[in-house]
């Protein structure tokens, strides 16, 4: 009989996409300097300009030291045993269409669930419903783009970045660092020197995207880190609807993935953007998983724009995210939902900012936190009313829920307004999963597995209904995974 | 047919004994009362049978249907048929009551190869349920036991008697905290639920219940023991003499 809720919190969950593709890559020896940062561009044949942007983030990023402010303790990472770019071999000339790749990239990608052939996936037969563009990057390279030609037809961009910098320079060139700047922080410089790919979108002047497009980031080779940049512009009056997902092999040492991805919103224009991010956590010890330091942040540039995060974030040894939106048209509006799901040793500094300029700008912060296990849960958020901000608005609801006795919850709102026609509104609440509210459940048939899962989905209902229907169905399923380590 | 034979049972709670030599029958279609003064152990008997983490039987036996029971989880004991209705049941919040309902009849119904109710069907009777004991069919939506009064509570967990049809149900203090109103309302739904085919035990502090749901044994517990069994009558007269002359 299981004597408590703590007892419950043990073993270790299934990590269903923790397997390594057997397959030949083309990977730098570890190690970054001035030399590897030409290699990558050259390897991309890339511009002069954009291979001069990367040396000037380069010279940056070794002037910067990393952040140590989060609430997270890790020993210092060796940026020297790092390699900063991998490939496939079968890739190296770039497949001109889905018929070229490596079936072998194709399987990974089917056992993961990720439909990449356009003909099934529109017959339902990988997955019921989906109705998604699918861009799937592999260690540094991104390895195919589906749905292209009707993507096309609607006007609408949906590339490799790698591609967009030689099919759309004007549009690379102008968005490229404009709301993420090189020298934002330490890992965006770094990402800004050895980006690999990543995915470009581009919504044209009133077209509303004729269905989701997604991104999968699958890391597979051992020691390399992965620096994906994406970029996502929605002109005037358009609207798109991004998802991305993310996993890793399980490895004993852990992975640096540190990404930068950039939205801008112009007038009238909407962007929602979800996340499933399941990289490798790392085991019950806390050896391997991946280090998820991410930067994330949208700009909301003209009149009415609309920018909206969500995120389920189950994965990585280490977050260290804050999906932002910078609210600088008038009336426009940024929304942040998320759940952190924490178990094992895994620690998680999350959160969002909000920054008000334009007049009239709303935001919206739901934030829903679960630890369990030794695992460390920290909310971190940042709502900043600018004098030029009358009438700005924010709502921000910051929820804890406590699996056991061995893991933290903790909260760091920071609230700075200089206008004083703003409305800010915050609650917090903390509460934990009770013995009592699990007898209850045991003694109404219901085993404590299923209790705990239930009580969790319950918690999470508000930000679960903001993702799209086929995310929402794998969230679900995702949280029911990574909570089997809590109640053995 | 006997249902339920607890034979002289010792258990200890945070390694304390409360429970010491209890005996007590149970055959299908009696209501038994159990009463006695605060901290004779009632409340330490309806969470051993029920199977509560923590609470550890050190010697002695629960039979339930010819089974031993003592080592079987608490959910095994729900799926055999074992009902406890909480004297405080706990909020569950953002876990809507319709849904904790049918996740509860749907377990059930898995674990003893039936079929699970489709859920339109279940939903009405759900309502029909919630109406006859006075619930307002719009508490089903919200969390389980979210924001209710205390009555509400106490007819909730007679709601769930109703649907779930234990073979045993044990009632711990239903009956505390209750006015006299929501008293008659939960007396009436546990007489409907009482039967040829299934066995009540009544654990309660007050005569004043026994009014309403009439005993067919009344047993006084002291001590961990039961000192004293008999028909109604006694519950009378402990109501006229207080517990002091038993022990």
């Amino acid at each position: 009989m299981s004597e408590s809720v703590d007892d419950l919190v043990q073993t270790n969950a299934e990590y269903n996409a923790g397997f390594v593709t057997d397959i030949e890559s083309e990977t730098l020896p570890p190690g970054l300097d001035e030399s590897v940062v030409r290699f990558i561009s050259q390897k991309k044949k890339e511009p002069e300009w954009l291979t001069e942007w990367r040396l000037k983030a380069y010279a940056t990023w070794q002037e910067m030291t990393a952040p140590e402010w989060a609430h997270v303790h890790f020993p210092p990472v060796d940026f020297e045993a790092i390699s900063y770019y991998s490939a496939p071999k079968s890739q190296a000339d770039g497949p001109q269409s889905l018929d070229e790749v490596d079936p072998e990239l194709l399987r990974t990608y089917e056992k993961l669930g990720i439909p990449l052939h356009e003909q099934e996936a529109l017959a339902g037969v990988v997955k019921p419903s989906a109705n998604v563009a699918v861009d799937a990057v592999f260690d540094s390279v991104s390895i195919a783009t589906t749905f292209k030609d009707k993507l096309a037809e609607a006007g609408v961009v949906f590339c490799p970045i790698s591609e967009a910098v030689h099919s759309h320079p004007e549009l690379v060139q102008k968005y490229m660092g404009s709301v993420v700047p090189q020298k934002d922080n330490f890992y965006a410089a770094l990402n800004s020197a050895v980006f690999s790919d990543g995915s470009f979108v581009y919504i044209p002047k009133g077209v509303r995207c004729p269905m989701e497009l997604s991104t999968y980031f699958r890391i597979n080779e051992r020691n390399t880190g992965q620096f994906e940049r994406t970029l996502i512009v929605a002109d005037e009056g358009s609207h798109v609807s991004y998802l991305e997902g993310c996993t890793a092999p399980m490895r004993d040492e852990n992975q640096l993935h540190a990404a930068v991805v950039e939205l801008v919103a112009l007038g009238d224009a909407e962007i929602k953007y979800s996340t499933v991010q399941n990289w490798y956590p790392g085991d019950e010890e806390g050896r391997g998983g991946i280090y998820n330091f991410v930067t994330k942040r949208g700009l909301c540039a003209g009149p009415r724009a609309k920018i909206s995060w969500t995120q389920v974030e189950t994965g990585s040894a280490i977050t260290w995210k804050y999906p932002s939106v910078v609210l600088r048209g008038d009336d426009s509006v940024g929304e942040f939902y998320s759940v952190a799901l924490t178990g094992k040793v895994q620690q998680a500094d999350t959160g969002t900012k909000m920054i008000h300029m334009g007049r009239n700008t709303k935001s919206t912060i739901i934030s829903k936190g679960i630890s369990t296990g030794r695992s460390q849960n920290t909310y971190r958020g940042l709502v900043r009313i600018s004098p030029t901000a009358a009438g700005a608005r924010n709502f921000t609801q910051c929820d804890s829920l406590l699996i056991g006795d061995s893991c933290g919850a903790h909260t760091f709102p920071y609230i700075e307004d200089s206008n004083v026609s703003a409305v800010i509104e915050h609650e917090a609440t903390t509460s934990k999963v009770s013995e009592d509210q699990l007898f209850l459940c045991q003694q109404r048939g219901i085993d404590p597995e299923k209790a705990v899962s239930m009580i969790v989905n319950g918690f999470c209902k508000e930000v679960f209904k903001e993702l799209p229907m086929e995310f929402a169905v794998e969230a679900g399923k995702l949280m029911e995974v990574s909570l089997e380590g809590a109640v053995g | 047919m006997t249902l339920l034979d607890v034979k002289d049972l010792y258990a200890e709670v945070a390694q304390q004994q409360i429970l010491k030599g209890l005996n007590l029958k149970v055959n299908a279609g009696e209501v038994h009362a159990i009463m006695g003064p605060n901290g004779s152990g009632k409340s330490t008997l309806a969470n051993v049978l029920a199977g509560r983490p923590g609470y550890d039987v050190t010697a002695g036996d629960v039979v339930f249907e010819g089974h031993s029971i003592v080592d079987w989880e608490a959910h095994d004991r729900a799926h055999a048929g074992v009902f406890l209705a909480f004297q405080y049941p706990v909020e569950i919040p953002g876990v809507s009551n319709m849904e904790f309902l049918k996740a509860s009849i749907d377990s059930k119904a898995f674990a003893n190869d039936e079929a699970q109710p489709a859920a339109a069907g279940f939903i009405k009777e759900v309502r029909k349920l919630a109406q006859s004991l006075d619930l307002n069919p719009e508490f089903l939506k919200r969390g389980v036991n979210e924001g209710f009064s205390g009555g509400e509570k106490k007819r909730n967990e007679v709601l769930q008697l109703l649907l779930l049809q234990p073979r045993l149900a044990v009632l711990d203090e239903t009956d505390s905290g209750l006015d006299i109103d929501a008293l008659q309302v939960v007396a009436e739904g546990v007489n409907r639920f009482r039967s040829d085919d299934n066995g009540v035990v009544l654990i309660t502090h007050y005569q004043r219940l026994l009014e309403y749901i009439v005993p067919d044994f009344v047993h006084v517990l002291a001590d961990g023991r039961i000192v004293q069994s008999g028909d109604k009558s006694l519950a009378l007269e402990l109501e006229e003499k207080g517990y002091a002359w038993l022990t």
